[in-house]
């Protein structure tokens, strides 16, 4: 049919790495259109490399040289399991895939997405072409936007939510009568577990509002696993992990109403991030994710050992 | 972007406006970025595509496992509450 495909069937079953020691980085896919070359604009690729796009029925997809010392099989899987190397890859990756999604529609690639040459990748755009397009039309005019909720029981204990506070009554008068140590421990767990229900629920009153309020914008939601761990940042428990599709020009009245979620809820976080390159919503779509119907789930189901991605692949 | 690049002067009007309506957003740049928030979409999020991929993260289960075990990793001590 083309070039590429010629190339690609005369070289299929027994094709070898061309012997140049380079491959080909690919970050993100899009439609072949003015748009996309103009996106590129002064970005590079991974350690300066220039990006250019490989073309292929109507779609292309935008890569980079890289040498295979350093991002074959065995150099990447090695850098993928340090740390560091993978926050410098990730940060990589994401600089062109954000340039690219200011100026046009595109497929964020998963990291760490090598070919043997672009010969490959002309082959790949050709065998998912139709699927690749209708994801794209899918994300064409909309962002993703990122919400978390944080539980922050330091914040609900502060003197500003005194009023509020639940375990003020329990709390002794300074001139109370000596109690046995018993009796104190008692009393003080008891104060400590009334603290942590009414807690959860202000929590959960959060999670329902903000995802409640996020539904009336998002055309679709993704839920990703609550962040813990030495990564995790800010204070509190994190407790809700969401990312949203939301068409570009509602973002402000989405953002706005989100962010509005917790008034009046001490001791609860909404953390709103975005607008990112739409990395959630780049799989294969299966049913669209029912956006209103479970958003006002409990939020033990909402945060609790969910897989990574509702819409598992 | 325009305005901070070089080869912005040919581009045609149309664009011009399309990427000034984008050059509008606050964006998610450089290091601003939590990496716990990028690693939530670059190895849970982006497409995974067939074909003749010398690697992609999704096919590696190990890296994989490793890296979510840094991501999430909970001490022992503190069980999830909610």
């Amino acid at each position: 049919m083309n070039a590429y495909d010629d190339a690609y069937d005369a070289h299929d079953d027994a094709y070898a790495a061309p012997d140049t020691g380079r491959l080909s980085y690919a970050y993100a896919v899009g439609r072949a259109t003015p748009e996309l070359e103009i996106a590129l604009g002064p970005a590079t690729g991974m350690d300066g490399a220039p990006l250019r796009t490989v073309a292929a029925h109507g779609l292309a997809a935008v890569v980079c040289d890289v040498p295979e010392a350093a991002y074959g099989e065995r150099a990447l899987r090695a850098r993928l399991e340090d740390l560091g190397e993978l926050e410098e890859l990730a940060r990589a990756h994401h600089s062109v895939v954000e340039s690219l999604a200011r100026g046009a529609t595109v497929l964020p690639l998963r990291l760490a997405t090598v070919y043997l040459d672009d010969v490959r990748v002309a082959a790949m755009l050709r065998d998912a072409g139709p699927e690749l397009a209708a994801l794209l039309g899918r994300l064409e005019g909309r962002v993703e936007w990122g919400v978390k909720v944080y539980a922050d029981p330091s914040a609900a204990a502060s003197p500003s939510a005194g009023t509020t506070r639940p375990d003020t009554p329990d709390a002794p008068a300074p001139e109370a009568p000596a109690e046995s140590p018993g009796r104190a421990y008692l009393r003080q767990r008891r104060a400590q577990r009334t603290a942590r229900d009414e807690a959860h629920r202000t929590a959960q009153e959060a999670v329902r509002r903000a995802l409640a309020a996020a539904a009336e914008y998002a055309e679709d939601r993704v839920t990703h696993r609550p962040q813990q761990g030495e990564l995790a940042t800010g204070s509190g428990q994190n407790l809700a992990n969401e990312a949203f599709l939301v068409a570009r020009d509602r973002s402000e009245e989405f953002r706005a109403a989100v962010e509005e979620a917790d008034r009046g809820l001490p001791g609860v976080r909404i953390e709103v991030t975005g607008p990112w390159a739409p990395y959630s919503f780049a799989t294969p779509v299966r049913d669209p994710a029912p956006v209103r119907e479970d958003a006002v789930r409990e939020p033990a189901d909402a945060a609790g050992g969910r897989e990574e991605d509702s819409r598992a692949r | 972007m325009p305005g901070d690049g070089t080869p912005w002067d040919h581009v045609p009007r149309a664009d011009d406006v399309l990427l000034r309506g984008f050059e509008d957003e606050p964006a998610l740049a450089g290091r601003s970025v939590a990496l716990i928030d990028l690693l939530d979409r670059l190895l849970n999020g982006g497409a995974v595509l067939a074909g003749d991929v010398v690697l992609s993260v999704a096919d590696v289960d190990l890296v994989h496992i490793d890296l979510r075990a840094v991501v999430r990793s909970v001490t022992a001590d503190t069980p999830v509450v909610w």
